[in-house]
């Protein structure tokens, strides 16, 4: 990271501002947890789940990982609890709890 | 068009392996149709390709870069609301330039895709969407078709559907939503005679809207792809139905899926029973007044708008 | 001595005199520089410029590319694309031209992009007509661009080489005008002294910025939702390097004197000293004005001329401690725009308010002249000058924002 994020806060001087507000930097959203948004929030049931993968693509949150062909458990941090996932899997394996909580 | 195109041995599980390209952690509101939907055309890039992403002002803009935080993981310009399209020409240009000058290396191969909301792509920016489809820059214009200007609050644009109740057409006493039918935005870029159009929207595996994206890149000259990306929030359905809804409105042919390669239509999918427009109109809230008693008249009118341009679309299909 | 010294030696250029059309002039300048990307959209007068450029491209003189875009506010959005991605870009445009780019000239300054615009000055809609005056770029003068306008094609052409260094400066990184009078200047065919081309291009350099959009594997975003708690800072930046703006135009001027001798600063002094009288004038109206002048001092009247050159940044305490310098009784402030403010034009309102705060308290009177194109003569001068003296004498109360020839 050329712009680190964290040097950068609404207490900055507009000295410490990076010029034109351009970032040299990517995908620095992952600093913000979105997570906290959650009312309701999904829980996965890995022995239901058979790895289809279906529910990956349609997080609009990027939020399901998928490492070496299998997905993993949710990303609390940034998933925001619309519950596309549940509805899409065939198998049941996820479940929308009430809260913030997993 | 590129060589070793991944859409041959499509699978899920190889596509989400993929790195992300869209971090998490933007704005958008919990079950946005349209992060979806982008998510989808980033994994159309191959790894290894670098690429300059372009954006409209709308909700995906306004949500995706708020300094400092931004989901972008490659190169991204947000310029204004109606210049996606001449923006892009610029960036796309600028690589051609520095290519030829010898400032950017034979191996650095980058690929420019713009992303403007049906506001930014059907009505303020249309004339320059239509503009830099025909001076012919290679790169993919996307419309993220939502139906509304739902950054602002949900007003009417061209492309939201006959009698749909937005802010701008809201239902009453003595109106039932928008008065005009659509404007047929994929079709008019077609008539630019680009090298590559296509319409699709969120399926079960993804494949259709992969492929249309990974061809969209990989044509070299101007593309365009327009995909229907529901908005929970315009729609008034709950954010978990999006799949359905997607569904719906292809079972309906509300929003079929094809594509226009080098001037030639085709069809991509035809429902073996096409299903009656109410099944799409029925589950969204911006529909509701259309199922009040003696509204009925109102639904014939929109399936027989439908029915016209599903016929219109199968015969240039069978040309 | 060191290779670094002596290529930091600036050689002079030889003077290849010539005779041309300010837009030839600027075109031919495009053609030393070789600029990376040109958008442009035609538009009166300036239109001569892209089709020149578009000739020199196709008779493989340059490898510019131009992009032909379908508006003008298509053509400073793809400049912006451009100059973001790390090419060097310039457009021209003249009138309603500038007007629809508004919008994108923000953004370009905003972004901090060193676009180079040159603005062929053209009266603003409505009535239509394709005359000069200076509402184009007085319309722009807060969208935080760096204005430097030109009295001749050799200023127009001189400045347009300057432009890039003091855009592409670390210090400034801000889109610059250059701007010349439509028609007076631009279609006019003058004496001027051109220079060298590797010359130019070597007082121009190689463009080479540090962060652009097709840096491979280094992501850059561009063009930020910034809330209220970042948005006030980023203008505070932004006004800070055209602060700064002005000592590198300073700088630059240095070199350029150093490779032509030819010497330029904020504004031009003209038979100021010792002045009783003094006129503040931009454009190619100056040549008149210091017309008129020689002949008045040939009568014996003190009178003289300051001829603004750079009116963004606005050298506000060097305009003022001129006139506070020529010890001059009243001052007439020449505006080729109305600003419709029921007081005064551009001009009229900003070189006051720096002399109030400068405590020069000295008469000043606001003229608008030459709009859309009215003629401005000597005799106009003149009368102005006449008119300045009875004011100064208190044999007639000072005008507030006076036009001259107009039918009343």
């Amino acid at each position: 990271m050329r712009t680190d994020i964290t040097n950068i806060n609404e207490r900055s001087p507009y000295t410490d501002l990076t010029e034109g507000l351009q970032l040299y930097a990517g995908g620095t959203s992952r600093l913000f947890m979105t997570g906290e948004w959650r009312t309701n929030t999904p829980v996965l049931d890995q022995d239901k789940c058979r790895q289809c993968l279906l529910c990956a693509p349609v997080c609009p949150d990027s939020s399901i990982p998928v490492r070496g062909g299998k997905r993993l458990d949710f990303d609390y941090d940034h998933c925001k609890g619309c519950g596309i996932c549940a509805k899409v899997c065939p198998f049941g394996a996820i479940t929308m709890k009430e809260g913030i909580e997993a | 068009m590129g060589l070793n195109m991944e859409t041959k041995n499509y699978s899920l599980k190889t596509m989400m392996e993929k790195p992300e390209r869209l971090a998490p952690g933007h704005r958008m509101c919990a079950g946005c149709g349209a992060t979806i939907g982008v998510r989808a055309v980033l994994r159309g890039l191959h790894e290894g390709d670098h690429a300059v992403i372009g954006n409209a002002t709308g909700c995906l803009e306004v949500s995706s870069y708020m300094y400092p935080y931004s989901a972008w993981e490659d190169s991204y310009i947000h310029n204004a609301f109606e210049n996606a399209g001449a923006t892009l020409s610029g960036v796309e240009t600028a690589y051609k330039v520095l290519k030829k000058k010898g400032r950017l290396g034979e191996k650095d191969q980058f690929k420019f895709i713009t992303f403007g909301g049906d506001g930014g792509t059907y009505d303020i920016g249309f004339q320059s969407l239509s503009g830099a489809m025909e001076r012919g820059h290679d790169m993919v214009y996307v419309c993220y078709d939502n139906g509304a200007y739902m950054n602002t609050g949900i007003q009417r644009s061209s492309a939201t559907p006959m009698f749909a109740d937005t802010t701008t057409t809201p239902s009453g006493k003595v109106s039932n939503g928008k008065v005009q039918y659509r404007k047929d935005l994929s079709s008019i870029i077609a008539e630019h005679y680009v090298p590559y159009v296509a319409q699709s929207t969120l399926t079960r595996d993804f494949k259709d809207l992969h492929r249309k994206a990974e061809t969209a890149i990989y044509t070299e000259g101007p593309a365009f792809l327009n995909m229907m990306t529901p908005c929970p929030r315009g729609w008034r359905y709950e954010t978990s139905e999006i799949m359905e809804i997607c569904r719906l409105a292809v079972e309906t042919c509300y929003w079929p899926l094809f594509e226009v390669v080098e001037g030639k239509w085709i069809l991509n999918y035809e429902p073996k029973h096409k299903l009656p427009i109410e099944e799409f109109l029925k589950p969204q809230g911006r529909f509701k007044h259309l199922f009040k008693p003696g509204n009925e008249e109102l639904i014939a009118l929109f399936q027989k708008e439908v029915d016209k341009r599903w016929e219109d679309l199968q015969y240039r299909c069978a040309r | 001595m060191s290779m670094k010294g002596s290529r930091d030696r600036q050689v002079c250029s030889k003077a290849i005199p010539e005779r041309m059309s300010g837009n030839e002039a600027v075109s031919y300048a495009i053609r030393q520089v070789n600029p990376d990307v040109m958008p442009a959209f035609p538009i009166t007068p300036s239109t001569e410029i892209p089709q020149m450029v578009s000739t020199f491209i196709a008779n493989g003189e340059i490898d510019t590319e131009f992009i032909p875009v379908e508006s003008e506010h298509s053509a400073m959005s793809a400049a912006i694309g451009a100059e973001a991605a790390g090419a060097r870009t310039m457009t021209a445009t003249s009138s309603a031209g500038l007007a629809l780019m508004w919008e994108e000239l923000l953004l370009a300054a905003s972004n901090r992009l060193p676009i180079v615009l040159t603005l062929v000055n053209r009266t603003l809609s409505g009535p239509i007509n394709i005359n000069c005056d200076h509402s184009d770029g007085m319309g722009a003068r807060d969208t935080g661009w760096i204005q430097i306008y030109a009295e001749n094609n050799q200023e127009a052409y001189d400045n347009y080489i300057q432009a890039f260094p003091i855009a592409e400066d670390p210090r400034v990184h801000l889109p610059v005008m250059i701007c010349q009078d439509g028609f007076i200047t631009s279609h006019a065919v003058e004496n001027i002294e051109l220079l060298e081309d590797e010359h130019v291009r070597s007082f121009v350099g190689e463009y080479r910025p540090e962060e652009f959009l097709l840096n491979p594997g280094k992501p850059v975003s561009v063009g930020p939702y910034a809330i209220s708690a970042y948005s006030m800072e980023a203008k505070r930046a932004q006004e800070a390097a055209m602060e700064r703006a002005g000592e590198v135009i300073l700088e630059v001027a240095d070199r350029f004197h150093a490779m032509s001798g030819r010497s330029y600063g904020f504004f031009e002094e003209y038979r100021t000293k010792d002045a009783d009288y003094l006129m503040v004038i931009m454009g190619s109206a100056a040549g008149t004005a210091k017309a008129a002048v020689d002949e008045l001092r040939e009568e014996g009247h003190k009178v003289g001329i300051i001829k603004l050159r750079v009116f963004r940044p606005f050298p506000e305490k060097e305009i003022a401690e001129a006139i506070r310098r020529s010890g001059c009784k009243a001052v007439a402030i020449m505006d080729r725009c109305e600003s419709y403010n029921g007081n005064s034009g551009p001009l009229g309102s900003e070189i006051p308010a720096g002399l109030f705060r400068n405590k020069v308290m000295v008469e000043t009177v606001n003229y608008i002249y030459g709009l859309a194109g009215r003629d401005f003569t000597v005799d106009h001068v003149k009368s102005v000058f006449a008119e300045l003296g009875q004011v100064a004498q208190g044999r007639v109360p000072a005008p507030n924002h006076k036009y001259i020839g107009l039918r009343e």
